[in-house]
């Protein structure tokens, strides 16, 4: 493979019963593409608590993929109420969920950490009201 | 141990998945936090939980689990069902509890797959 292949998802804010789709679509997609196992899991674990924080929080999102020879970035940027306080968030344990997430097993405080976990490189920006764009990337080896 | 062992030994009813009980379980693991999951369990592992939703069933297809246990008799609803089918996620439902499912399995020799901190246990036990 020599060249980029990028491909984008819509992902829908409140979407409970919806949630993960993308991922599993993205896993299942990079699995054909003849990924390897591990690092096709490790993306799929970070892309599925991305989504799930969209799902949680935002209104609406897009997640990008992209594949080159030597990575695989993802980047999930909603239009939502956004993160004031990144370091906070990082936290492992921090949570702001609400009955209702936690009721799917989620909002526990461990998301962004489980992305930062399963990641080479992490960077996440947020504007208050705005919306929060989180970008990840693996290397390939 | 193979899923079918594991079925006798919790007398499990089945839910999803009677044509994949040959497949092996090496590890265990029991959460009802699906983030917990997601970090901590091994590709392979058996998840015993008491949450029934579709996210019990797509964080197993994330984590690649070789199946899922439900406690204390519950039940899933037909959409978890056939999102258990779609994703080949064997799902299968215990009388026991969570606590008496998991002795019961790691007596019978499963191994944790959960290992938050490596070496803490050994640690704090002075070891």
């Amino acid at each position: 493979m020599s060249r980029k292949i990028a491909q984008v998802f819509a992902v829908r804010g409140k979407d409970f019963l919806g949630g993960g789709r993308v991922s599993t679509e993205i896993k299942t997609m990079l699995r054909e593409l003849g990924i390897a196992p591990e690092i096709v899991r490790r993306v799929a674990i970070a892309t599925y608590e991305a989504e799930m924080n969209i799902v949680m929080y935002a209104e609406e999102a897009t997640i990008t993929v992209e594949l080159t020879p030597q990575a695989v970035r993802v980047v999930a940027e909603d239009r939502g109420p956004g993160i004031p306080d990144i370091g906070l968030a990082m936290q492992e344990g921090f949570s702001t969920a609400t009955p209702e997430m936690r009721e799917m097993g989620f909002g526990a405080g461990m998301g962004l950490p489980n992305i930062k976990r399963n990641t080479d490189r992490l960077s996440i920006t947020s504007t208050a009201g705005r919306g929060t764009r989180v970008e990840f990337a693996l290397d390939i080896h | 141990m193979t899923l079918g062992e594991v079925r006798r030994l919790l007398s499990c009813e089945i839910f999803a998945g009677d044509e994949m009980l040959e497949r092996t379980v090496t590890f265990g693991c029991a959460s009802d936090l699906m983030s917990d999951v997601l970090a901590f369990s091994r590709a392979g592992a058996l998840l015993l939980t008491g949450l029934v939703n579709v996210q019990t069933i797509q964080t197993a297809f994330i984590a690649e689990l070789n199946g899922i246990i439900l406690v204390r008799g519950k039940h899933p609803n037909g959409k978890v069902e056939e999102l258990a089918r779609e994703k080949k996620i064997p799902l299968l439902g215990t009388p026991y509890s969570m606590y008496e499912a998991c002795g019961i399995l790691y007596r019978a020799g499963i191994p944790s797959t959960m290992q938050p901190e490596p070496g803490l246990a050994e640690r704090r036990a002075g070891k």
